[in-house]
């Protein structure tokens, strides 16, 4: 079983250029959106950097359904969302709710949209989203779904990105650690697809980058080279160097674990030679992956990074409901 | 009378209903299974392991005055993809035409991902065709891609 590279961007194309954001205007996955919905969410967000604080949800309640625990995701999104003068309702355990009596999704979510304007969900089964998004009366934005999709975090990214770099377009970006079971570094490759990127993937054998999103970026002319070993030659050709965390868990031999755990950390001596422009971009939790000797390198960016995931959530809500923002 | 005339009649002529024909023998009997024959109040004709010229034995079914929907059989492409259909009304065949896979199947395979929210909730389950060459199907809600050796059908 593999998981299929989805590229709506062609049917997009294929649609003159037409905007064909979803169901219902929800958003469950990142290549829901075409080039001109990230650009112009991009600059949502700038806007929202200058100022958080806008009524825009005056009068809107928002629920935030987490059938699972997500701690920064969900505080992240109830931020955006009290930023916007909207009111929130919601639940952050499944444990306290009708689920685990035995209530379907279906039933939940149609209970729920009964009483809020916009479900911001995440759920432990994958597809839950979607499903959710095909007979949801009020739109859904995915906050995750399983190991599935995070469109969210894909959008702080590039906005990261966007702001540290002035640009998305002819980027290096390298990607380090868990390459394989790492929803956050699929999703960001396919939503660069539209500028142009080249990708430096480096990652042990157990956790490189899987083939479908090579022959993704095959078929698409997208330049890509793979390391086994991080090293410094590959970090001083870097303009984005987004860091993940390898798990022990994702292991089937542990002695393997055990051999490449640290073989994949950054520290701050290996920046030396590396680019002006370079950041370091992680999703967090950070483990050991990032030593704490490179948070004080101005290089260093994963906390920011994480900031400006209010301004991107702020961005995607206001979409989804239809609201403009300047 | 020829060889090829005298087979048919062996498996006996029909006046009105569907013949399937070239089914590679290994996949008669999942055919069978996947149309739900064994159901059927009609009479049903099956031969296996017969000469083909095109590849070398095949299986035959022959199902008296049964027209099945276009949808219904298409869903034998999932298995075997170039079997052929005939339609017979008063001993001739009014249309004959290979089964093709539809773009979307709906409620006919199971995901085979167990964290999938089809294997979950009560609910269809929904898969894009995204080869039709190479039979490679994607979940339409987790995304996952299941080729033709992993394909489970419900």
């Amino acid at each position: 079983m593999s998981k299929h590279i989805d590229l709506k961007v062609e049917q997009k194309k294929q649609n003159n250029g037409k905007t064909l954001i979803m169901n219902n205007a929800s958003l469950v996955s990142i290549s829901d959106f075409s080039k001109e919905d990230i650009l112009s969410l991009l600059e949502d967000a700038r806007c929202f950097e200058e100022n958080p604080n806008r009524d825009l949800l005056a009068g809107k309640v928002v629920a935030t359904l987490f059938f699972e625990p997500s701690t920064r995701t969900r505080l992240s999104f109830e931020t955006a969302v009290n930023r916007l003068g909207g009111r929130i309702i919601g639940f952050s355990d499944a444990n306290t709710t009708s689920s685990s009596k035995g209530e379907t999704l279906h039933d939940t979510i149609m209970m729920v949209s009964n009483y809020a304007d916009l479900i911001i969900m995440r759920h432990h089964l994958e597809g839950a989203a979607r499903y959710a998004s095909e007979f949801s009366p009020v739109p859904i934005i995915n906050a995750g779904d399983g190991a599935n999709q995070h469109p969210s975090q894909t959008m702080l990214d590039l906005y990261s990105i966007y702001k540290t770099q002035g640009k998305l377009d002819d980027l290096t970006i390298t990607m380090v650690g868990d390459l394989k079971y790492g929803r956050t570094v699929h999703s960001l490759l396919m939503a660069m697809y539209y500028f142009h990127p080249k990708f430096n993937f480096v990652a042990c054998d157990e956790l490189r980058m899987p083939d479908e999103y090579k022959a993704f970026c095959d078929k698409h002319g997208i330049e890509y080279h793979e390391y086994h070993e991080f090293s410094e030659d590959v970090i001083n050709s870097t303009d984005i160097l987004y860091m993940t965390r390898v798990q022990r868990e994702r292991f089937t031999d542990i002695m393997e674990y055990e051999r490449v755990k640290n073989l994949y950390t950054l520290k701050n001596s290996m920046l030396c030679g590396s680019k002006e422009n370079l950041r370091v971009l992680h999703p967090l939790p950070r483990v050991n992956e990032i030593s704490y000797d490179v948070d004080n390198n101005p290089k260093a960016y994963y906390f920011q990074q994480a900031r400006n995931g209010l301004y991107a959530r702020q961005a995607i809500i206001c979409k989804v409901l239809g609201i403009k923002v300047k | 009378m020829n060889k090829i005339k005298k087979e048919e009649l062996a498996v006996a002529a029909l006046k009105n209903g569907t013949v399937i024909d070239h089914i590679p023998t290994e996949l008669l009997f999942k055919v069978v299974d996947l149309l739900g024959i064994k159901n059927l109040k009609n009479s049903v004709t099956i031969g296996f392991n017969l000469d083909s010229k095109k590849c070398g034995k095949k299986g035959i079914i022959k199902i008296a005055d049964v027209f099945f929907h276009e949808d219904t059989l298409n869903r034998i492409a999932l298995v075997a993809p170039n079997v052929k259909i005939n339609i017979i009304r008063d001993y001739e065949v009014v249309d004959k035409h290979t089964v093709s896979l539809p773009d979307d199947i709906y409620g006919m395979v199971k995901c085979s991902n167990p964290k999938c929210i089809t294997n979950n909730e009560p609910m269809k389950t929904h898969f894009h065709v995204i080869n039709k060459e190479n039979i490679i199907l994607k979940c339409h809600y987790c995304e996952r891609a299941v080729g033709k050796d992993n394909i489970i059908l419900k």
